[in-house]
């Protein structure tokens, strides 16, 4: 055991763990955090994935002495209060059936977006092919994903502003 | 004593605050509204106690809600809100919110006015849970009674208050006014917030569970036929919600299981000091053949589960063929029961006399639930009780299951339902629960046990394997004068919900049904006419029946699409035999005979199968494809089914890889009818669902095996379908009722499997239609599909 210092959702904190520990239960178990969740320990669904450095990261096979930067979870992507534009699609579009696996596909399509603003169709599909869902809400993901694209979009410094009364 | 002490605090908050300064238990039992059941726990002292005409006293305090009482299904806040409490857990389909647009139309209150609890054993009526696709066909009618009746009691209850009859009363979401004075009102809140209404129902069983009310007829629904949103999704995408997964006690300890490494393996030894030195080690359990190692913290449960040598003894014979030797096995296995086989007509000699011969085999192996995480359940075994947080969708089944497994009283157990990965029906949920509960009562301390992915894929229960033989005869005309259908299943000892001798944990600890669940099979579900049919089927085992991870149990529609995979793939080869068209071919079996049409069913497969045939553009021709060209193969196939009394027809519009096999459902149409739509979004999204569900099921699933051990163990070497499968479109049409317009009060039916149904031969037909091969083993993975593209020189 040694004392480990993370910086997950702009807070730090230290912990007194097995470096090797993957940083899913660091997350899930030391910080309570829900949003990144155990679906495989191999890093072949997703279900566990938060971001760091802007990159989509499985943290159930990440050991929490390898994270060197900030993680941000599900619950750290709304800012000031207001829903991420990609959390926001997934209510608009009705996205979840159990909604289990749905941490990782709004986490992966994140980094996704933050990379790739405008992704055509295929660049959607191959970037969020290795996130799975055993309900098969994969078709409408795709639709809150492109919903999202145009909400962010819109709300980009210099983007025609809808006028709100 | 604590009661509530130990409950997560989202958790204790809804109980504790459902009703106004009372707890949800005291609430009821302060009524006299909590049955007292006796009997059905072991070592249930109070049965002689009530025998002897002592007062009845109960063994525990978790006491089954009173479905006759209405307090036990509503309670109305001050603020004209109200809770509904329903005996159902909700999978992912949105049934919570459908529940309540029914009773919040029926109650004449705001749909967001209202919030709805389910599935906790002592706080909502045992309703079962959820199965079969039941919601809104059979469990939503008591809910709308009661939701009824409260409007009924709130009337007359106003009347007496402003001093009128109840005839000269509206209302209007909580508000109740004298027609002609608006002035003269009064509301829900003011007159019941947070008080009892104290009326008893009747009727036999929950089922039938009502007042005096009548409901509204449909026509006077107001967000039945909306589609407000689901309320459970904002939590499941903000990372707010509590699954079951995060249920987490002061004191709690971490357990994960050890599995044989062989099926039916005699466990010889165990190894305690392996792991007994490892960070956090708390104890290794066992009995029989199970073993689990519980450590302080999850990864440190993971690391010494992996590490702990145990030494295991092979059975002497093996437990099963190797998957690919699966269908053999079955054909040339003596049955363990055999169903009197249905005949019409006189098929022997109508195929004696048919000028055209079809026959063909139809495989389709084992499929998983393979859920998206591993089954888990955390129990409390505070003050002698036992409080088991899972996401099983039987929540009430596994209070019966663990009391029985534990020899505890179930007045002593309770489970509170809570959200986890899907439920499709016999999920290892079930087992995990009774583990879960079994360490806890083992150790005395809270334990949280999670399956691993390997455990999930090779030990969940499985969707029975089939070997279908079909049969056709065709006349000079093209038309079938001679059918049999001929299905053999594996599933000798089918494992049920719940039960307390089939669980896993207590195979491996070394219970044995003397009867085994004979198992079942099926015969195809549709209403074609044919005038010479003969349809048989039988089920076999396999030599290890226990202990095994080819247990088989139910998986979405049980039988359903296996049997569907073959006759409506056959039904097509008979079409494409008498060169036509396969939708034109299926209206013709649809239509030659009208007169054996309960529930309209025959009228509403003609009715969907033309409308999936509009929605799509089906232009009529013979398959295969003439025109399919090229390195991409394109094709459609048809096909259509029934679940209950919902029935659904879809059509796949494929593309197939000629260069690599590789299949790609690009484009879905699916027509549905299920009768009355209480929400249009959540019903097209679980439609939706289903029909991938049972895409992934026909390009991607199969549990393979050697002759030791299942092998497919992860998402590497167990595929499902992802985003790259992804249709480019799916449409649904909902057909909503027979075609006769003069039936608006048309029920709800079911609708949470339906759709899985004819999916896998709609592909295999699509793949017949662009490549002119026809595919009879399930999966079509590419190296199946190039196979046969390359063996039939395409």
């Amino acid at each position: 055991m040694s004392n480990i210092n993370l910086k997950v959702n702009g807070s730090t904190h230290t912990v007194d763990v097995d470096p090797s520990t993957p940083l899913l239960y660091i997350l899930r178990n030391d910080l309570g955090l829900q949003g990144p969740r155990f679906g495989c320990g191999l890093g072949q669904c997703g279900a566990c994935t938060v971001i760091v450095n802007g990159q989509a990261v499985r943290s159930c096979i990440t050991p929490v002495s390898s994270v060197k930067s900030e993680v941000t979870t599900l619950e750290g992507i709304a800012t000031r209060g207001r829903l991420h534009p990609l959390q926001q699609a997934w209510i608009d579009e009705q996205v979840p059936q159990c909604g289990f696996c749905q941490n990782g596909q709004i986490m992966t399509a994140k980094a996704l977006l933050d990379k790739t603003p405008n992704p055509t169709d295929a660049q959607i599909r191959e970037g969020m092919n290795r996130t799975l869902c055993r309900c098969m809400t994969y078709y409408r993901i795709n639709a809150a994903i492109k919903r999202a694209v145009k909400t962010i979009a819109e709300a980009r410094p210099g983007a025609e502003r809808e006028v709100v009364a | 004593m604590t009661s509530f002490s130990s409950v997560p605090k989202n958790i204790e908050a809804t109980l504790e605050n459902s009703t106004v300064g009372m707890p949800r238990r005291n609430f009821l039992k302060s009524a006299g509204l909590l049955a007292v059941s006796f009997g059905a726990g072991i070592g249930s002292v109070q049965s002689a106690g009530a025998q002897t005409g002592a007062t009845p006293q109960a063994a525990g305090p978790y006491i089954d809600p009173d479905f006759h009482q209405l307090d036990s299904w509503i309670v109305v806040h001050q603020d004209n809100t109200a809770t509904f409490y329903v005996g159902k857990t909700d999978c992912g389909q949105g049934t919570g919110t459908s529940f309540r647009q029914l009773m919040a139309d029926e109650m004449d209150i705001a749909f967001e006015k209202t919030t709805c609890i389910m599935g906790s054993t002592d706080n909502t009526v045992d309703q079962g849970g959820s199965g079969g696709s039941t919601a809104m066909e059979r469990d939503a009618w008591p809910m709308r009674r009661a939701a009824a009746e409260a409007r009924r009691v709130l009337l007359e209850m106003g009347a007496a208050q402003l001093g009128v009859p109840v005839d000269q009363l509206t209302v209007s979401d909580c508000v109740i006014t004298v027609k002609g004075d608006p002035s003269k009102r009064v509301t829900y809140g003011q007159l019941i917030g947070g008080k009892r209404f104290n009326v008893t129902l009747t009727g036999a069983n929950v089922n039938a569970a009502t007042g005096i009310a009548k409901l509204k007829p449909v026509q006077d629904l107001k967000t039945v036929g909306q589609s407000p949103q689901r309320y459970d999704i904002p939590a499941k995408v903000d990372g707010s919600l509590k699954w079951a997964v995060d249920v987490k006690f002061p004191g709690m300890v971490h357990a994960r299981n050890v599995k044989p490494p062989f099926a039916g393996a005699k466990l010889t030894g165990i190894d305690e000091s392996s792991v007994s030195g490892m960070p956090g080690f708390v104890k290794v359990l066992s009995k029989g053949n199970y073993v689990a190692v519980v450590c302080e913290r999850e990864e440190q449960a993971i690391n010494a589960s992996r590490k702990l040598k145990t030494t295991w003894e092979k059975p002497a014979t093996a437990p099963f063929p190797a998957s690919e030797d699966l269908f053999n096995y079955i054909r040339g296995a003596e049955p363990t029961s055999t169903t009197r086989p249905m005949i019409v007509g006189n098929p022997d000699e109508a195929f004696a006399g048919a000028p055209k011969l079809i026959e063909a085999d139809y495989e389709i192996p084992f499929q998983g639930h393979t859920a998206i995480s591993g089954a888990h359940a955390t129990a409390d075994p505070s003050n002698g009780q036992m409080t088991v947080y899972s996401n099983d969708m039987k929540s009430y089944g596994m209070r019966r299951g663990v009391a029985e497994f534990l020899g505890m009283p179930k007045e002593k157990v309770r489970v509170v339902w809570m959200e986890g990965p899907q439920g499709f029906g016999r999920t290892a949920a079930d087992d995990a629960g009774c583990e879960a509960a079994w360490l806890a009562h083992e150790l005395g301390r809270p334990v949280r046990i999670q399956w691993m992915r390997d455990e999930e894929t090779a030990w969940d229960t499985k969707a029975p394997a089939f070997a279908v033989k079909m049969r056709g005869g065709l006349d000079a005309n093209g038309n079938i004068v001679a059918y049999d259908y001929n299905a053999r299943t594996v599933d000798y000892n089918h494992v049920g919900y719940n039960e307390p001798d089939t669980v896993l944990i207590a195979q491996l600890m070394g219970s044995r049904r003397a009867n085994p669940d004979k198992g079942s099979s099926a015969t195809p579900s549709e209403m074609y006419a044919i005038p010479n049919r003969r349809m048989a089927t039988a089920v076999v085992r396999l030599p290890l029946i226990w202990e095994t991870p080819l247990r088989t149990g139910n998986l979405r529609d049980p039988n359903g699409p296996q049997s569907t995979f073959a006759s409506e793939s056959f039904i097509d080869e008979l079409a494409a035999a008498a060169k036509a068209d396969a939708y034109e071919f299926r209206l013709k079996l649809l239509t030659a005979e009208t007169k054996d049409d309960a529930a309209f069913r025959r009228a509403r497969s003609i009715a969907c199968l033309k409308a999936v045939a509009k929605a799509y553009g089906w232009d009529s021709r013979p398959s295969p494809n003439p025109r399919s060209t090229g390195n991409i193969l394109t094709g459609r196939g048809i096909a259509y089914g029934f679940r209950g009394a919902t029935v659904v027809a879809e059509i796949a519009e494929v593309e197939v890889n000629r260069q690599t096999g590789h299949v790609w459902a690009k484009r879905l149409v699916c027509a549905h009818d299920c009768g009355l739509v209480v929400n249009p979004s959540s019903l097209r999204h679980a439609v939706e669902c289903g029909m991938l569900h049972s895409l992934s099921r026909a390009i991607h699933e199969e549990v393979r095996f050697d002759t030791e051990k299942v092998i497919s163990v992860d998402w590497n070497s167990h595929p499902t379908l992802t985003h790259a499968d992804t249709p480019a479109s799916i449409e649904v049409v909902l057909v909503n009722g027979d075609p006769n317009p003069d039936r608006p009060d048309l029920p709800p039916y079911g609708a949470g499997e339906a759709s899985c149904k004819p999916m896998l031969a709609a592909i295999a037909n699509a793949i017949h239609d662009a490549t002119g091969v026809r595919l009879r083993r399930l999966p079509f993975r590419d190296a199946r599909v190039l196979a046969a593209i390359n063996a039939n020189r395409v």
